[in-house]
């Protein structure tokens, strides 16, 4: 059935979790003195984990393809750095839900107008509203110009005077991440299996019969714009402090456009996919950043293998693992072992044709 | 004589310079089944996407329970009670068969925001979307996703979603269209049992499922309608017979 999954999927990203939350005991004995350079770098890729899980929403479970969904993550960057006091951390209490509010106003009115549009066309309005804020920010004199704002102080988490969490510290922060990537992957998954999932899934299907059994079909659409909008303004509040400022580039169309490249990679539609998608694509470039300066060109060439390969993604490959058979007649192996697959694929042929021919 | 559920008076939809209904004048009486009939192109599937609100007619009045509803959207008319099933199989196929008739269901029990308020409202849905699995026999398929069953359980499937839909009116574009004649014979069946509560219009090219299912008949020839009325009159007109049935019996003589 949709949305329900093997048993090893909730296996395998438990131990993931596992992994990466214990990391503080592990990174120093592997990366050694670079262990919290690599920390900061996980906790990048699990914003970013989050912010491709809020595309998800829009691309894999309703299918509207949005390339300016950066323009809510930069959202998030912007109202954090522009409504922090200069001097004195903001309370964490009152910043998170501004930028939750802004980014849901934000989604309301550009989704109200793009949510018209279908395919091509609502890949390239998505693309000019992204576009439009970009221009905004980067030549605005209140948002700092291509420079950006910086961030003094991350906001505090206080109830009372007493300190809960401190954010200036590298490990709780990691945590607070981790937490919001959990909590964010469970909201999700409870939403696409609830009935309203059960409509978004419809109208992905066919948005047509949808309307034709009575559903207005646009008003859900824009609830499922808002709830993704204000999911990767959070993300994008994330980015910012871990950042510790703000930046035009945050909200281009690269950075849409990366996001997207994570989900595809992930697996779109899965929820869990764009999470794993968002650390292979983060862990690939980090590689290849090292290995060579053309690292573009490696990293290109690895999306389209990989999309050739594993069409339906990381996640594709969990939910589906390819059988033997299906392996060997698969055609890069093929390709690959040209003597060793022809009698393979030949081995698994009697079985099925037989009946067709009595 | 049972009163009219709907009609529609000098309805008409072009497409550019094509005349797909022209000036139609058609009603539909509670409880009856009326059929459509018609070569191919005379406008029966562009009638039938008019009374739905697919698109809105280029001229003329719809009037459903003496509400006008030309000009309405789809899924406003879908509200007030004329479900559709559409002429190519058109069921969700990620989704099995019980949610799909539970999607069709709840837009008509509170929609969504009804089920998660109340616990009542959300079983209400899985009744009736149960009750009208089994009543197009399909529970033992409740739990198989559509794209699993085959194609004659996809067509029941899909009137299966427009009774959970609890519709006053079903308009239903082919019900029947590339059924073997089990499966055929089967929803004819579904169908007349059907009529007892419901308001049927019906496109059908199987001439002896619609004889024997239909009250009334509306003969349309591009876009225009013939003749209308009882069934046993449209057995016996010769203007029907020269135009489509004579066609027909050719076919089949030959």
């Amino acid at each position: 059935m949709l949305h329900t999954y093997p048993k090893r999927v909730v296996v395998i990203m438990l131990v993931l979790t596992a992994i990466v939350a214990i990391f503080p005991l592990w990174g120093p004995a592997v990366f050694g003195a670079q262990s919290d350079f690599m920390m900061e770098k996980m906790t990048l890729m699990l914003i970013l984990a989050l912010f491709a899980m809020s595309l998800d929403l829009l691309v894999g479970i309703v299918g509207l393809v949005s390339l300016g969904h950066a323009l809510f993550f930069g959202l998030g960057a912007y109202t954090l750095a522009l409504a922090s006091p200069a001097f004195s951390p903001a309370a964490i209490w009152w910043m998170a839900p501004l930028v939750m509010l802004v980014a849901a106003l934000a989604a309301l009115v550009v989704g109200f107008l793009v949510i018209r549009t279908r395919g091509i066309f609502f890949i390239m309005t998505t693309l000019a509203f992204g576009q439009m804020l970009y221009y905004f920010v980067s030549t605005s004199r209140h948002t700092g110009g291509t420079d950006g704002v910086f961030i003094m102080f991350r906001p505090s988490v206080e109830v009372g005077g007493a300190v809960l969490l401190d954010l200036d510290n590298p490990l709780t922060f990691f945590y607070v991440c981790l937490a919001m990537v959990v909590v964010g992957y469970l909201f999700l998954r409870w939403l696409t299996r609830s009935f309203f999932g059960q409509v978004l899934d419809g109208i992905h299907d066919n948005e047509h019969r949808m309307e034709a059994l009575g559903y207005a079909t646009g008003h859900y659409k824009l609830v499922a714009f808002v709830i993704s909008g204000v999911m990767a303004s959070l993300a994008g509040m994330l980015a910012a402090m871990q950042y510790g400022f703000a930046n035009p580039s945050q909200l281009g169309w690269h950075t849409s456009g990366e996001v997207l490249m994570m989900l595809i990679l992930g697996g779109m539609g899965t929820v869990f996919g764009p999470i794993l998608g968002a650390f292979a694509y983060e862990i690939l470039q980090h590689t290849f950043e090292h290995l060579t300066t053309h690292w573009p060109i490696l990293m290109g060439i690895t999306i389209i293998l990989a999309v050739l390969i594993l069409p339906r993604g990381i996640a594709g490959l969990i939910i589906d693992p390819p059988s033997r058979a299906s392996l060997a007649k698969s055609s890069p192996l093929r390709w690959l072992k040209p003597g060793r697959a022809a009698p393979a694929s030949e081995a698994v042929k009697p079985a099925a044709p037989a009946p067709r021919e009595g | 004589m049972s009163a009219t559920m709907l009609e529609t008076r000098g309805l008409t939809r072009r497409f550019g310079g094509l005349v797909a209904v022209n000036e139609v004048d058609f009603d539909v009486r509670e409880n009856e089944i009326h059929a459509i009939l018609g070569p191919n192109g005379a406008g029966k599937s562009t009638l039938i996407n008019l009374l739905s609100g697919e698109f809105p007619p280029s001229e003329g009045e719809i009037r459903f329970q003496d509400r006008p509803i030309q000009g309405r959207k789809a899924q406003q008319i879908a509200r007030m009670g004329i479900g559709r099933s559409h002429q190519k199989t058109n069921v969700f196929p990620r989704l099995t068969c019980l949610q799909n008739c539970q999607l069709a269901a709840r837009i008509h029990l509170g929609g969504v925001l009804g089920s998660w308020r109340s616990r009542q409202r959300a079983r209400a849905v899985d009744e009736r979307a149960l009750q009208a699995l089994e009543t197009c026999q399909l529970v033992y398929r409740a739990y198989t996703p559509a794209a699993a069953m085959s194609y004659g359980e996809q067509r029941q499937l899909q009137i299966a979603m427009v009774l959970a839909t609890e519709p006053t009116l079903m308009l239903l574009d082919e019900p029947m269209a590339g059924m073997g004649r089990e499966e055929t014979a089967q929803v004819t069946e579904l169908l007349k049992g059907l009529a007892d509560t419901y308001t049927l219009v019906l496109i059908e090219h199987d001439m002896d499922s619609v004889f024997r299912l239909a009250n009334r008949i509306t003969v349309m020839v591009d876009g225009c309608v013939l003749e209308t009325g009882p069934t046993a009159q449209i057995r016996a007109s010769e203007k029907v017979r020269d135009v489509y049935l004579g066609r027909h019996q050719e076919e089949v003589h030959a």
